[in-house]
């Protein structure tokens, strides 16, 4: 039985904060929990804050993608947050881009974006 | 055909005239310098050297300076090329120093054949010893580039800060992949530490954007999206707008501006956005 | 490329038959990368490409070993990693290292992703197994 990483939600968050090196197993589990847990609490945003992580690699990378469109589909907007400039750098070099993820430079600013983000939608509503 | 008869009379005839050798060693190099080096800082420089051949020869005349017994030749003469090529003489002038002990010994040792012998050994040792120098002026040389190399690099890349949310980073020369790391690497720390969402690339100072050029600027963009600031490329001249759109070079999804106020104007407004939607948020 | 492994003194290794184990890989050569005094962002693209490699070599070839160790050259310090496995070889290396191709579930950017992340890479493929050699220098 491996590690699972928690989900934790406030109000209509979820936030998930990656504390270890993840293997495999793990990023799968997370990505079944979270859009359990998207449709159990009926969350309007999810925050995966990477910023302790060292390294992501196109697994992890294809994970972050992969939710952002799966809460995307259960009506949730997914930003990720926090990642490291020489992360960044490297998958730039690896070849992904991670477009269509919305992302924020801290836990903060990613709250900001997914409040601007309902209010524009309520706007529109 | 080293024989210690060879050796001990060689030795001999070194350490007999020792201090007209060392005088005279160190006249001829000072002369070849012309005057760039003191006589005295010379004759102290060639004294330790001539002693410490004179000890390493007394084990016996090897045909060549790597051996175990020349270990404190080597050393003096590793610094002596050292501060010579810090000091910006040329390789020969460094070599010179040690060939000019063939010059002050020939007339002393060839006048027998068998003196002729042996100071034909002995050359072929300082030929070997000159060669080290050589060697080691190079890699002196080489050393002294690469760091300079590497502060021009952190030099030219300074990261500003031009408003609260916005840094800006004025590029001035060539783009090359190991500049852009830097540039990219220092940039993205800077909008962590300022917890800044934009970020300026101004290249009015790159002379030339071809193909790789704007293949770098893409990835410092796209690395910045990903950490959730949005960077924009300014300082577009005229020219450069025409070699783009003449060479096909693929700009993609960089955004650009044409000068820094523009692009600054922009970020500002979004900047001013944000706040305002944020305050609103509160309400 | 030059044969680091025979060359180097101090080759340590860890065998891959789970993904516990890659994880595992991934922080030897981290460890390596610090103590040969790579950069931040070297350490971090050594890393992802062991990351990717190692899980390659899990995937298609059915598990192997990793072996690592700190490379010098001249005033060039560096790392150098091996995967080696004994699984069926790859067919096709031209298409293998072509960006978004992809014979297993991944983005397809394993072995190409990891190639340009590295400084030198080679790979060496048979019915016999798959061996892929990195090398990472400092700078």
């Amino acid at each position: 039985m491996t590690d699972r990483v928690p989900v934790l939600k406030i109000g209509d968050v979820l936030l998930v904060s990656i504390q270890t090196d993840l293997e495999d197993q793990m990023v799968l589990d997370l990505q079944e929990d979270l859009s359990n847990r998207i449709v159990a609490t009926g969350a309007r945003g999810v925050i995966i804050d990477i910023s302790a992580l060292e390294i992501v690699d196109s697994f992890v990378g294809r994970m972050l993608a992969t939710n952002a469109s799966i809460s995307r589909v259960l009506g949730a907007e997914t930003i990720v947050v926090g990642m490291r400039p020489a992360v960044a750098m490297t998958l730039v070099e690896l070849g992904l881009s991670l477009d269509g993820v919305r992302t924020a430079l801290n836990l903060e600013r990613g709250l900001g974006l997914l409040r601007r983000l309902q209010a524009s939608r309520s706007d529109r509503a | 055909m080293a024989s210690e008869e060879n050796t001990r009379q060689l030795t001999e005839a070194l350490s007999a005239k020792r201090d007209e050798y060392t005088a005279q060693w160190a006249k001829t190099v000072g002369r070849s310098l012309r005057g760039r080096l003191s006589s005295a800082e010379l004759s102290r420089e060639f004294g330790e050297l001539y002693d410490a051949i004179v000890q390493a020869v007394a084990e016996g005349i090897a045909l060549e300076g790597r051996g175990e017994q020349f270990a404190e030749v080597r050393s003096l003469l590793i610094e002596l090329s050292r501060s010579r090529a810090r000091q910006g003489f040329t390789p020969t002038e460094t070599a010179t120093s040690v060939l000019a002990l063939k010059e002050v010994l020939e007339p002393e040792l060839t006048g027998s054949a068998e003196g002729a012998q042996i100071y034909l050994q002995f050359a072929r040792l300082l030929d070997d010893l000159s060669l080290l120098t050589v060697e080691e002026h190079v890699k002196t040389r080489e050393a002294i580039i690469s760091s300079q190399a590497e502060q021009l690099l952190e030099l030219s890349t300074p990261v500003v800060k031009l408003w609260d949310g916005v840094v800006g980073v004025p590029l001035v020369g060539t783009l090359d992949s190991a500049r852009t790391q830097v540039v990219m690497e220092k940039l993205l720390q800077t909008l962590v530490d300022t917890d800044s969402t934009h970020a300026i690339v101004d290249i009015t100072g790159v002379p030339t954007v071809d193909t790789q050029v704007a293949q770098h600027l893409l990835k410092t963009v796209v690395a910045a999206r990903m950490m959730g600031a949005q960077c924009t490329i300014s300082g577009i001249r005229p020219q450069i707008a025409q070699t783009i759109v003449a060479l096909g070079i693929e700009f993609g999804d960089i955004p650009t501006k044409a000068t820094l106020a523009d692009a600054l104007r922009e970020a500002l407004t979004e900047v001013g956005r944000q706040a305002e939607s944020d305050v609103r948020g509160l309400l | 490329m030059r044969d680091y492994g025979a060359d180097s003194v101090s080759v340590t290794e860890v065998a891959v038959a789970t993904n516990g184990d890659v994880v595992k890989a991934r922080q030897m050569v981290r460890t390596l990368a610090q103590s040969s005094g790579l950069s931040l962002v070297h350490q971090t693209k050594l890393v992802t490409a062991a990351s990717e490699l190692g899980r390659n070599m899990l995937v298609h070839g059915g598990g192997g070993t990793v072996r690592a160790s700190a490379v010098v050259e001249g005033p060039r310090k560096g790392v150098w990693v091996e995967f080696a496995d004994h699984g069926p070889g790859i067919e096709d290396i031209g298409l293998a290292l072509t960006d978004g191709w992809t014979s297993g579930n991944g983005m397809g950017l394993g072995l190409s992703g990891a190639q340009r992340l590295v400084d030198e890479f080679d790979l060496d493929t048979g019915s016999s197994g798959t061996t892929v050699r990195i090398v990472k220098w400092g700078r």
